[in-house]
């Protein structure tokens, strides 16, 4: 075969390749720069009650905090698998209630469950923005050393649970296994 | 007469529709934030917002996003500017939390060479390409025929050959 026909085919065989992956690849997925570096402080109010809490107060364990807001349609399909998991006792879960009205965020938790140790009041969004959030729901598992190990945005599956954060959790926790 | 009175109003209608225009303008114009009195920090926050992207509606950036994001990150922009942050202490705290997707205009590092050099090195192919491609054409053109050839060419055109 001549070179002439050859160029072209491969040019189109190359471009056909990268065109495949870029379909496959979802835009919305952008990587965190916090895998892997502490957490950001914050010091915010608890819901209900009338002291505010840090970032210091959870060093010592490993815990989740889960963004979410009573406005958002996504946290009530995630809602029910964050109850299971903390009928379980496997680890701290605490909300981070995301630009809401206190009186909603109230009800919402009446009305679904309350599967959260704490839940944290950011009324500004400015926690929410130290912590990159974008998409609400987010969820952080955060270690012992107040490290973010893993991120997870939009509402949480069976199988982003099974697969990507429980198996964490277990690893953090049991460091010599 | 009648005509031109009729027409008057059309025209100041016109007028104030246009005018209505321009105030509309002004009110879409982004929030309530306070425009600096310092020119220069209006400029830098005016620049910011074109440069940074909304997460949320990624095709477009905070200055031209309505989205809830967008207004909290423009006000903490401002907040910034307003704190007197420089371009790069505003621009690194965002790409600390949101990451070199936040950028429209992405920084040249390891991790973006082929993004900024492709287009170069498309460049030097497609010159390449095209400087094959004359030197091709010249050389054709300066084919010399060797007399025996240009006498069978002139046989074949049906000329008299000038030395038969």
């Amino acid at each position: 075969m001549k070179l002439r026909t050859v160029i072209p085919f491969v040019v189109f065989c190359l471009l056909a390749v990268f065109l495949t992956i870029g379909l496959n690849l979802d835009p919305r997925k952008v990587p965190s720069p916090f895998i892997g570096n502490p957490a950001p402080e914050f010091s915010l109010p608890v819901l209900q009650s009338g002291h505010t809490i840090s970032l210091q107060d959870f060093k010592g364990k490993v815990w989740l905090l889960n963004v979410w807001a009573s406005w958002c349609a996504a946290c009530r399909d995630e809602h029910h698998l964050l109850n299971t998991l903390a009928r379980e006792n496997i680890v701290d879960i605490v909300g981070l209630n995301y630009k809401d009205a206190e009186s909603d965020a109230v009800n919402w938790l009446a009305e679904l469950g309350n599967p959260y140790t704490k839940v944290l009041v950011d009324r500004t969004g400015d926690a929410a923005i130290n912590y990159g959030v974008y998409g609400v729901p987010e969820t952080f598992v955060i270690d012992d050393r107040g490290i973010i190990q893993f991120k997870h945005i939009g509402p949480l599956t069976p199988d982003v649970l099974g697969q990507e954060i429980l198996p964490r959790i277990h690893n953090l926790q049991n460091p010599n296994d | 007469m009648h005509a031109a009175r009729q027409f008057v109003p059309k025209i100041k209608m016109l007028v104030i529709l246009l005018g209505m225009l321009t105030v509309a303008h002004a009110a879409v114009a982004l929030d309530s934030l306070p425009q600096f009195q310092d020119s220069e920090k209006q400029q830098l926050y005016d620049q910011l917002i074109r440069e940074l992207r909304c997460l949320v509606c990624q095709n477009q950036n905070l200055m031209d996003s309505n989205a809830d994001l967008a207004t909290d990150l423009r006000r903490k922009t401002h907040e910034m500017v307003g704190q007197g942050q420089e371009y790069d202490q505003i621009v690194d705290f965002m790409v600390n939390r949101y990451g070199n997707f936040v950028l429209y205009r992405p920084p040249v590092n390891p991790a973006t060479f082929a993004l900024w050099g492709l287009p170069f090195a498309c460049l030097v192919l497609v010159a390449l390409i095209v400087a094959h491609y004359f030197r091709r054409q010249a050389t054709a053109s300066e084919v010399i025929l060797s007399t025996e050839s240009l006498h069978q060419a002139n046989r074949l055109l049906g000329e008299s050959d000038p030395e038969s």
